[in-house]
């Protein structure tokens, strides 16, 4: 199981960084959603891993680390935000460097 | 009251921000805004002062105690950060608030979160949470970068935006491994569980050497700063004047990593590549400010110069050395603003030539003129302000290290390199005219402009007349980060037993 | 103590009234100039106030105390020396004022000149009556600064732009060397404060950096006094309008290199490190520059080179090193601050009248000035060494030096050789500039008719040129007493017997002056086939040559800095991958000896099975990324995947969280896709490629290396607390939501304001965005012209309700089972979208709230609200409290106030999710509404 995740951890790494390493946005912005599952596995991974023992409090049962899980969640959450962030922004970017727009002309 | 001081630095900007967002009236937003800042400067203030005594402060959140909730730590150094950082904040929206903030919508808003994350990251006691606080303080700055539009913006944003990103993926690996391998997040219990037998080395070596890579793409270091010259020299100058301090959230988390948690257990992590690399950026700075072509770009290289400076010291790992650091934080974040704020309005009053190093129309103001001779003279670390105290300082500290002929030669012969650099672009940029030398009918400073400009430019002399005090107070500051014991004591709590215990 | 406030008031006064004449300006240049001399008038009257206790032997010191730790200190000096450099800077400094009121034109209103050059004297000042080296320090850069700014006053001229650029490059650079110097001495000594210094001679000759201490401050003082090879600034320095050149050239600030030797030398003196480097370099400034004055046509150029050469000669003296010559040294600095500076005065009263300073052109002056001209004469003659003035004697002194110098057993010849023919040289020049100047026929067409100057600005000469008379034939009666202070003070010790006196008798110094002054006249008779010989050599042009170094810098730190940084994120990106693989293996590895064991958890075939559909998503994604659209499902398909390993690996919320997310995820690439062009990213070279893919394999083997390690690792952690307490301190059985709102809330809240955040983004930056849609997708398929298809929204409206009620059940139960404000917020905006999706914007704008920004702050208000309303009970900010409720349907459950905190979370999700898709979205109603108007 751990070497399972592990290579699966490795493997959504590599493709991530090869893919930010390309020249166009769209590719870096699949790079980084890549890169985000893996370091999101990783740091779910650093509680170990449990099967089915959700940390949900019931009689009698054991119970996975919580607290990874939380950490991970919020994780997931500002990653989403700032993949929507990038997105607005090569957007922007595109419409500026397209000809049609009045910002591509006047340089700060 | 005084059992909630700690918190409020973070919720003032926090319900500013609050209120901003419910009316977007403008003139609203600017009063709440600066109304709230000035507020800040108060709290913060009046927090150094209580901080003074020695005593740490902790903030348990939730009441829940460390190291299972998150608490806000204060000890001098995150106080006096904070009421920098106010001060800072506050002239910065009061330039700001004469016709910038117009250029775009959510300005003041994004200004308040931007204070908050920057604050939070001085204050909190916890890894994760300031990873939390860096996302804000980031995204912020993110937007902020865009404000006022323009495409070298947007291209200068999209470097910063995906290097930041690829750096928060690191801050999160490291996170994981160092809750992997300690099973704690807060940072005193980190430091603490680090002298306990018990735990992967290797992993937790490889955890803090990520940990300080984070930081240092924060700060600034060499090969990982390339983005900030752009990106500095991209931003409006109130946005650029406010980052002025960003570079300096890395060093100080590196600072205290470094003493409380590296320095007991593994103090050659940082050994010889940190100092290494800082110096080169140092120089690499100067030869960029030496290439600099506008006013604006050569500041942004000199607040790379100051950040090279400061990586130079934490490797150090001597109290002297620290306090020394810590002046030069201070005056160089001042310096490096207030010039940013001075650039954005000389380039207003040269037309075309704007800050460019070439003849251009007069400046209609003689005291725009005096004020590039202060801040220039700061930034050249010539007598007798607060850069040449600043200088003075480190050079002394580290008179006695193992690097310190590295040290010196590097900062001398750079400081050398920029006051030549300064001395010709003054030359052009104030006394060199075009034939019709009339001065244009330039865009009017407002009074605000010109105080918050004066004010910072001011702090220059001022710091180094109040050399002493701040000193001393530099001085207990180091001393008191430099006892990571009491730190870990005063955070946990006296005794503490282990929290953890073996995975169910 | 009363002397010690005088002392400090000296540079005190000064430097408070330096602003005085530019505030006074107004009142017109009389004000102005008053100010300035009424400024000076009194920093002198307090200088004579000490003098008597310095004449009765005392050495006074006065302390302020400004930066101890760091050995910075206000403390003030007042010995000899001092003495001495203090009566001449003010003395002159009052003649320069009176002198400067004629020499600049009358349309200038003075303020700003008289204000720098009060700057400067302060600084001056400051210098010679330092206690504290590093307060010297202080005031030495401060006078680089404001002799930049004199040098450039008429700042529209080019040469005074760089002629000040060159000084402050040069005075200031070697500031930089002696600041080093100083902290190196300040270690050895133990302290920067003189009188420990100048006792601690013998230890700091012993100690090991005696010689480094010695270079660097030897730089400082010999880039302040002109010595070659940085004697080039000075010449340049001439743009400076007369009046400075007389002040800061003549008397004041190259003296402050030779005053520094003086000084330290009985600190830093007696070695033979200091011999050689100090009289060598002395010796060849000596005569270098006596040479090239004798060359300059230009009055000034002449001046600033026989300066030059003066300094040389202070500097052999000091470099001697016997006492007699560190005394005549001394006495060399006050006749040559005399004479030079009333030299400069005649030069600029000649270019006032004549509009040029060429001596070729300027001729026979003696007709039209003859007061002018005779002043200057004897004033020349004093710099030659002619008897009956001061300049003779201090050069008898120094020939009498030369003669059998204890270190040149040797070769006894050559010093006095050195200095017999200097001393002719001078004679030579001095000669040319009489001569050529006031006789040698008539002015050769002068831009101006020249006559005597107005009666004032010819007094600051007349007394001058009294003093070198005085001097030079009461040397007894006027300048002994002060010269033996100063001795006395430079020597630390009783000085020697010596006696200031016009006749010593036919003895061998008296034989080199006659020598010197025949050969200096001979040497001038053969001036024609000499300056025919100079024409022909090559011209050295140091201003150029400093502007082109400049260059040369500026453009190989340009070059440098594009090569390290050519702009491209690619390779800040690589530089950071690489960055991290290097420093994380090297902390990896160099640390105890890193064992890899396997761990074993039994992996059913669905683990395979799951693992197998990550890879082919996530590779496939990778290799096709050009095939746009098709990347995106596959990277669908791996949040989908990563969803289900949650599940397994039992996190139901984050299995909830990831699924709601990458619908959310997906949604907004499809959007993204739909406008960026579909143009074929470029491939990259082998090269490139190989680089990439070498990264991106060790970075995932990397990672995959220390998951394994980190899975096999021992772990202990806190998260037993939090089970523990979820239910009785948490009121919820989700330990996982428990710990978001309740435990670590905290991080939440950031979490939320970040989500804010986004949405005000996206506000700020797709207002005012026009993106032009594409008619045909990335495949060349034309996009259906029919907007939302009839049937879809058919069968997507009624889902809303459906959702939303689900939604709702999902945040109720949240804190007890996998759910809660944040999935809940996540199903009810992919819900709305969906709905925007299928029924178009309009639909979706009717049902969205106008002022997104306001829910948002609604959102985040009920967060921190009830983080606050924790305070009422005296609580921390974010101290939760609950109690049980029971409602139809859902049930028994635990009503925690934390969960209002959830529901701000809810708010804020939903808004922005809505908020940044339909604002994505509305960008193509525009685009299609600018299609329809094109």
């Amino acid at each position: 199981m751990e070497v399972l995740l592990s290579i699966a951890i490795g493997v959504l790494t590599a493709c991530g960084v090869f893919l930010i390493l390309r020249s166009r946005t769209f590719p870096v912005l699949l790079g980084l959603t890549l890169l985000s599952y893996a370091v999101n596995l990783f740091l779910f991974a650093s509680g170990r891993l449990r099967i089915d023992a959700p940390p949900l409090i019931r009689a009698g049962a054991s119970y996975a680390d919580p607290l990874p899980q939380a950490l991970v969640l919020t994780a997931i959450v500002i990653g989403f935000g700032m993949t929507a962030y990038l997105a607005i922004l090569a957007l922007r970017a595109l419409s500026e460097s397209g000809a049609d727009h009045v910002d591509a002309h006047r340089e700060p | 009251m005084n059992a909630n001081a700690p918190i409020l630095p973070i919720l003032i900007p926090l319900a500013a921000a609050l209120l901003q967002m419910a009316s977007g009236r403008l003139r609203f937003q600017r009063v709440v805004g600066l109304l709230a800042t000035a507020l800040l400067v108060l709290v913060t203030g009046w927090l150094t002062l209580l901080a003074d005594d020695g005593l740490l402060r902790v903030y348990a959140l939730g009441d829940w105690p460390a190291p299972f909730g998150i608490v806000l730590v204060v000890d001098r150094l995150a106080a006096a950060m904070t009421l920098l950082t106010a001060v800072l904040g506050f002239l910065v929206l009061l330039y700001a608030s004469a016709g910038f903030d117009e250029e775009g919508i959510h300005f003041h808003p994004l200004f308040q979160f931007q204070l908050l994350g920057l604050l939070g990251a001085f204050l909190t006691g916890d890894l994760f949470n300031l990873f939390v606080f860096f996302e804000i303080m980031l995204l912020a700055s993110y937007v902020l970068l865009a404000h006022g539009g323009g495409l070298t913006r947007t291209r200068a944003g999209i470097s910063y935006v995906v290097l930041n990103l690829v750096g928060s993926a690191l801050f999160l690996i490291a996170l994981g491994l160092i809750y992997g391998t300690l099973g704690t997040l807060n940072l005193a219990d980190v430091a603490r569980v680090l002298t306990l037998p018990g735990y992967d080395r290797a992993l937790a070596r490889l955890a803090f050497a990520l940990l300080i890579t984070v930081f240092a793409l924060k700060a600034g270091l060499l090969p990982l700063s390339f983005w900030l010259p752009h990106t500095y020299s991209a931003a409006g100058a109130p946005v650029a004047a406010l980052f002025a301090i960003m570079t300096k959230v890395g060093i100080v988390a590196i600072l205290r990593v470094q003493v409380i948690a590296l320095e007991p257990v593994m103090p050659d992590l940082l050994d010889n590549w940190l100092t290494t690399l800082a110096l080169a950026t140092v120089a690499f700075a100067a030869l960029g400010a030496l290439a600099a072509s506008r006013l604006h770009a050569l500041v942004a290289w000199l607040v790379l110069l100051s950040a090279g400076t400061l990586l130079v010291t934490p490797a150090q790992a001597s109290a002297e050395v620290s306090a020394a650091a810590l002046y030069y934080l201070l005056q160089s974040t001042l310096a490096g603003a207030a010039f940013f704020l001075l650039a954005g309005l000389i380039a207003e009053q040269r037309g075309k030539a704007a800050d460019q190093f070439l003849a251009g129309p007069p400046l209609p103001a003689t005291w725009l003129k005096i004020a590039f001779l202060l801040a220039a003279t700061t930034a050249a670390a010539l007598p007798p302000f607060s850069g040449f105290v600043g200088k003075l300082m480190l050079l002394t500290t580290t008179r006695g290290v193992a690097a310190g002929p590295a040290i010196w030669v590097v900062v001398l012969i750079s400081g050398f390199i920029v006051m030549a650099a300064l001395a010709r672009d003054g030359c052009a940029l104030i006394w060199k005219h075009k034939a019709a030398g009339t001065p244009l009918p330039g865009r009017p400073v407002g009074w605000q402009r010109a105080t918050a400009t004066v004010l910072l430019i001011a702090a220059g002399p001022l710091l180094a007349i109040g050399a002493r005090p701040l000193s001393d107070y530099a001085a207990r500051t180091a001393a008191q980060l430099h006892a990571p014991g009491a730190y870990v004591t005063g955070v946990l709590g006296a005794g503490t037993t282990t929290g953890r215990e073996a995975a169910p | 103590m009363n002397s010690n406030l005088l002392l400090l008031a000296i540079p005190g006064t000064a430097f408070a009234a330096f602003l005085l004449p530019l505030l006074l300006q107004r009142f017109g240049r009389v004000a102005a100039t008053l100010a300035a001399a009424a400024v000076i008038g009194s920093c002198l009257a307090l200088v004579l106030q000490l003098a008597p206790a310095v004449f009765a032997g005392e050495t006074q010191l006065a302390r302020l105390s400004w930066l101890p730790i760091y050995g910075l200190d206000l403390s003030l000096r007042m010995d000899g020396l001092g003495l001495l450099f203090s009566v001449l800077i003010c003395g002159i400094g009052l003649l320069v004022v009176l002198y400067a009121f004629y020499y600049l034109p009358g349309s200038d209103r003075m303020g700003r000149f008289y204000s720098i050059l009060l700057l400067f004297m302060a600084a001056m000042l400051g210098i010679v009556l330092s206690e504290n080296l590093l307060l010297l320090l202080v005031f030495w850069e401060i006078t680089s600064l404001s002799s930049f700014l004199l040098v450039a006053y008429s700042h529209d001229k080019y040469e005074s732009r760089i002629g000040a650029r060159m000084a402050l490059a040069v005075t200031g650079g070697g500031g930089l060397a002696l600041l080093a110097g100083i902290l190196l001495l300040g270690h050895i000594a133990g302290s920067y404060e003189l009188s420990v210094i100048l006792a601690a001679g013998d230890q700091i000759r012993a100690h090991a950096l005696y010689a480094p201490t010695l270079i660097l401050i030897l730089l400082g003082a010999f880039t302040k006094s002109a010595q070659f090879p940085f004697h080039f600034w000075l010449p340049n320095a001439m743009s400076a309008p007369t009046p400075v050149s007389a002040y800061l050239h003549s008397a004041t600030m190259v003296k402050a290199g030779v005053f520094l030797l003086a000084r330290l030398h009985p600190a830093l003196g007696g070695t033979d490190a200091w011999f050689w480097l100090v009289s060598g370099t002395g010796a060849v400034t000596l005569v270098y520059s006596a040479a090239t004055a004798l060359f300059r046509h230009d009055i000034k150029g002449l001046l600033a080179y026989s300066t030059i050469s003066h300094l040389g000669l202070i500097t052999l003296l000091f470099g001697l090193d016997t006492p007699l010559s560190i005394v005549a040294g001394v006495f060399h600095i006050i006749n040559h601050a005399i004479f030079k500076a009333s030299l400069f005065m005649a030069a600029g009263v000649i270019d006032h009248e004549c509009g040029t300073r060429d001596m070729r052109r300027v001729n026979g002056m003696f007709k039209r000035m003859p007061i002018t001209a005779s002043l200057a004469i004897i004033a020349a003659s004093s710099m030659a060494g002619v008897p009956l003035l001061n300049g003779f004697l201090s050069k008898e002194m120094f020939f009498a030096e030369t003669v059998g110098h204890p270190q040149f057993e040797a070769i006894s010849w050559l010093l006095p050789l050195v200095a017999t023919i200097a001393g002719m040289l001078a004679v030579a020049y001095s000669l040319r500039f009489v001569h050529d100047v006031f006789f040698n026929g008539e002015p050769i067409d002068l831009p101006r008719q020249p006559h005597e100057p107005p009666r004032w600005m010819r007094a600051p000469i007349e007394l001058l040129v009294l003093l070198c008379l005085l001097v030079g034939v009461f040397p007894a009666w006027t300048v002994a007493p002060l010269l033996d202070v100063a001795a006395a003070a430079t020597l630390q010790a009783p000085i020697p017997a010596f006696e200031l006196a016009l006749w010593h008798g036919f003895n061998r110094p008296l034989m080199m002056s006659l020598l010197a002054l025949a050969g200096g006249v001979f040497i001038y008779a053969l001036r024609g086939p000499l300056f025919a010989w100079q024409a022909q050599l090559p011209p050295l042009r140091p201003r150029t040559a400093f502007e082109r170094v400049y260059r040369l810098f500026a453009a190989a730190a340009r070059r440098v800095v594009a090569v390290l940084d050519n702009g491209s994120l690619q390779r800040y990106n690589a530089l950071l991958f690489s960055f991290i693989l290097l420093l994380g293996g090297w902390a990896f590895f160099s640390g105890p000896a890193a064992t890899l064991r396997l761990p074993t958890q039994p992996a059913g075939e669905a683990a395979y099975i799951a693992l197998f559909a990550l890879l082919l998503g996530s590779m496939g994604g990778t290799l096709l990324y050009r095939k746009r659209l098709l990347a995106v499902t596959l990277v669908g398909v791996v949040g989908l995947v990563v969803a289900l390993i949650f599940v397994r690996l039992s996190a139901p919320d984050l299995a909830l969280t990831q699924l709601a997310v990458e619908t959310g995820t997906i949604i907004l690439m499809l959007l993204v896709l739909y406008y960026l062009p579909a143009r074929e990213a470029p491939r990259s070279s082998a090269s490139r490629l190989g680089r990439d893919l070498l990264l991106a394999f060790f970075a995932g083997g990397g990672m995959m290396l220390i998951t394994l390690k980190m899975l096999a690792a021992p772990f202990a952690t806190i998260s037993g607390f939090y089970l523990r307490e979820a239910v009785p301190g948490g009121g919820g059985t989700n330990v996982v939501n428990v710990i978001l709102v309740d435990f670590r809330g905290f991080d939440t809240l950031g979490e939320v304001t970040v989500l804010a955040m986004v949405a005000l983004a996206s506000h700020a930056l797709l207002e005012r965005l026009v993106l032009t849609a594409p008619s045909h997708d990335s495949d060349g398929r034309p996009w259906s012209s029919e907007a939302h298809p009839l049937f879809l929204s058919m069968l997507v409206r009624p889902l809303l309700p459906l959702t939303l009620t689900v939604s709702v059940y999902i945040f109720l139960r949240g804190h007890n089972l996998p759910g809660g404000g944040f999935v809940a917020g996540l199903i009810t905006s992919v819900a709305l979208v969906v709905q925007y999706l299928a029924n178009g914007n309009l639909f979706a704008q009717r049902r969205l709230p106008r002022n997104s920004a306001g829910l948002l702050s609604l959102g985040l208000l009920l967060a921190v609200g009830v983080g606050m309303a924790s305070w009422l009970f005296g609580r921390p900010f974010l101290t939760t409290a609950h109690g049980h409720v029971s409602l139809p349907l859902i049930g028994e459950f635990e009503l925690a106030s934390a969960m209002i905190f959830d529901l701000g979370v809810y708010v804020v999700v939903v808004t922005v999710v809505v908020t940044v898709l339909s604002g994505l979205g509305r960008l193509s109603e525009r685009a299609h509404s600018q299609e329809a108007v094109n």
